[in-house]
């Protein structure tokens, strides 16, 4: 436990002295503050033409929850897609390039204690930047009457889906010493888990529902909608438990080749 | 206290260590000796467990690297070839998180980070931001990494590659100051090194043990370089032998 610590608080640390953590901070900021203004301004407008033709019924179902903060986070979940690999691409690869991964493997420490701490320090990153994203929320609260539970659930869903990403960053890491070919692999398989479903759509079956099981948008949109179901919950952890395990191994495989 | 039996790494089809057996007991710096590609880090990754052999064992202080990793690796101080240095982090964090690593006791870090840092000569440079360091510096970094645990082994994969004479004098000197009750590997091609601060050299060819000698034996008279040309040519292949001949050959015809 000690160890994973140690791990944690210095690739903690690390995120904040190099600047492709502070460049992915941004870009998801910046871009979920324009996505923001554009579905506010949508809105904005809606909430109008309906008060000019007058259906006080349809003003009263028109509500910030699913015209603001429903598609908001589903876009933050594809910018997330994007720039997740970049943070994670160099956790292991880094090592392996810089000969630091001879100081890690050569020291009284179990492997699982590294991949441990590696994902703590990546964790607690993603929290920040995820509890950045509240601003959006908070902007809503202020100024609205939007439903809190509801956007919980839904950013509890968006850092359980960076999680993941976070995990399958870590394990494409892991097999390679070079940044770039991790960040393309993650990207390709966070992308796939995005549209593993689609064949899926229209069928039925066993695989279909396998396939739309394993989507990761499928569990995200419930938890979006305010639903926090444990089944979903259990999704995500099983991904980043996996992804984890995978990890681990691959790092251990350095002593059995 | 480090005990090589019979190790044999093959990485797929190439064997780069063939049956290497030698040991080094407490108190002893031994000197690896071998041209470049014999399979010297190869040799040492295996024994810090950074890496597994295909076959043979190691033993630390009686202890299995393989079997028994944790407890082997504790009593390891490890210079690989390159300095294993966070490019980011200054040295006195650096160091710091190596200790942490490495088991030392929360209460004792700061006095153990000071010591490493005095004995490498380290001091004007605690602050300072580790990938801005010269290669001396670097060098000196990645000593102090090692000996921060205070183990009772140490493995120095080439500790004075790049440095300059005075910086080279200087580690040779910390080097032997260190010896003490450790035992000390290191690894080289410069074959005055080893005669000026070694007990006992290994000369490796070619993934194979060519000569496991002490200093004090090598008859008088005899400059190791010598000793090494005759262990490297001993070893050597038969076609190799084939064409120095021609050249004496050649020699001779010259000179007749």
């Amino acid at each position: 436990m000690r160890n994973t610590i140690t791990i944690a608080g210095k690739e903690l640390a690390g995120y904040f002295v190099q600047p492709v953590a502070y460049v992915v901070l941004t870009v998801f900021v910046l871009l979920g503050g324009w996505f923001f203004f554009a579905m506010l301004r949508q809105f904005d407008e809606m909430v109008q033409l309906v008060q000019m033709m007058g259906q006080p019924d349809t003003l009263r179902q028109m509500n910030l929850n699913t015209r603001v903060i429903d598609p908001l986070l589903h876009d933050l979940s594809v910018v997330l897609v994007i720039v997740m690999p970049a943070l994670t691409m160099r956790v292991f690869a880094e090592e392996k390039r810089s000969g630091t991964y001879e100081l890690l493997l050569t020291a009284p420490i179990r492997t699982g204690e590294i991949v441990a701490g590696k994902f703590l320090a990546a964790g607690a990153f993603t929290l920040v930047m995820v509890a950045l994203a509240w601003i959006f929320p908070l902007i809503l609260i202020v100024f609205g009457n939007p439903e809190v539970g509801v956007m919980f659930a839904g950013y509890l869903g968006l850092f359980l889906l960076a999680l993941s990403f976070v995990s399958v960053g870590l394990f494409t890491s892991s097999l390679t010493q070079n940044q770039i070919i991790a960040a393309i692999s993650s990207f390709g398989i966070l992308i796939l888990l995005f549209v593993i479903s689609w064949p899926a759509e229209a069928g039925g079956g066993v695989v279909w529902a396998l396939l739309k099981y394993l989507s990761l948008p499928e569990h995200f949109s419930t938890m979006v909608r305010g639903v926090i179901d444990t089944s979903d919950v259990v999704f995500f952890l099983s991904v980043v438990g996996t992804a984890l395990f995978l990890t681990q191994r691959s790092v251990e495989s350095a002593r059995w080749r | 206290m480090i005990d090589v039996k019979h190790l044999t790494k093959a990485y797929g089809s190439f064997v780069a260590v063939k049956d290497v057996s030698f040991k080094a007991e407490k108190g002893q710096i031994l000197g690896f000796l071998g041209p470049n590609g014999a399979g010297k880090t190869t040799t040492m990754r295996i024994i810090t467990g950074f890496m597994p052999a295909t076959a043979g064992t190691v033993e630390i202080d009686g202890l299995d690297i393989f079997n028994n990793s944790l407890e082997a690796r504790r009593r390891i101080g490890y210079l690989p070839e390159n300095p294993p240095l966070y490019v980011d982090m200054r040295v006195e964090g650096y160091l710091r998180f190596v200790a942490k690593l490495r088991g030392v006791k929360r209460a004792e870090i700061d006095g153990a980070v000071d010591h490493v840092v005095q004995v490498t000569g380290l001091s004007d440079m605690t602050g300072r931001i580790c990938g801005q360091l010269s290669k001396g510096y670097r060098q000196r970094v990645g000593l102090a990494q090692a000996l921060v645990h205070n183990p009772p082994v140490l493995v120095l994969d080439e500790p004075t590659i790049g440095l300059d004479p005075r910086q080279i004098h200087e580690i040779r000197e910390l080097i032997r100051g260190l010896a003490g009750d450790r035992t000390i590997v290191l690894s080289t091609h410069i074959l005055p090194e080893v005669s000026q601060i070694c007990d006992k050299v290994v000369i490796i060819n070619d993934g194979r043990v060519a000569l496991e000698e002490m200093i004090k034996d090598i008859p008088e008279g005899t400059s190791l370089e010598e000793v090494f040309l005759h262990a490297i040519a001993r070893e050597g292949h038969a076609a190799e032998a084939g064409a120095e001949e021609t050249l004496e050959e050649v020699g001779a015809g010259h000179s007749a």
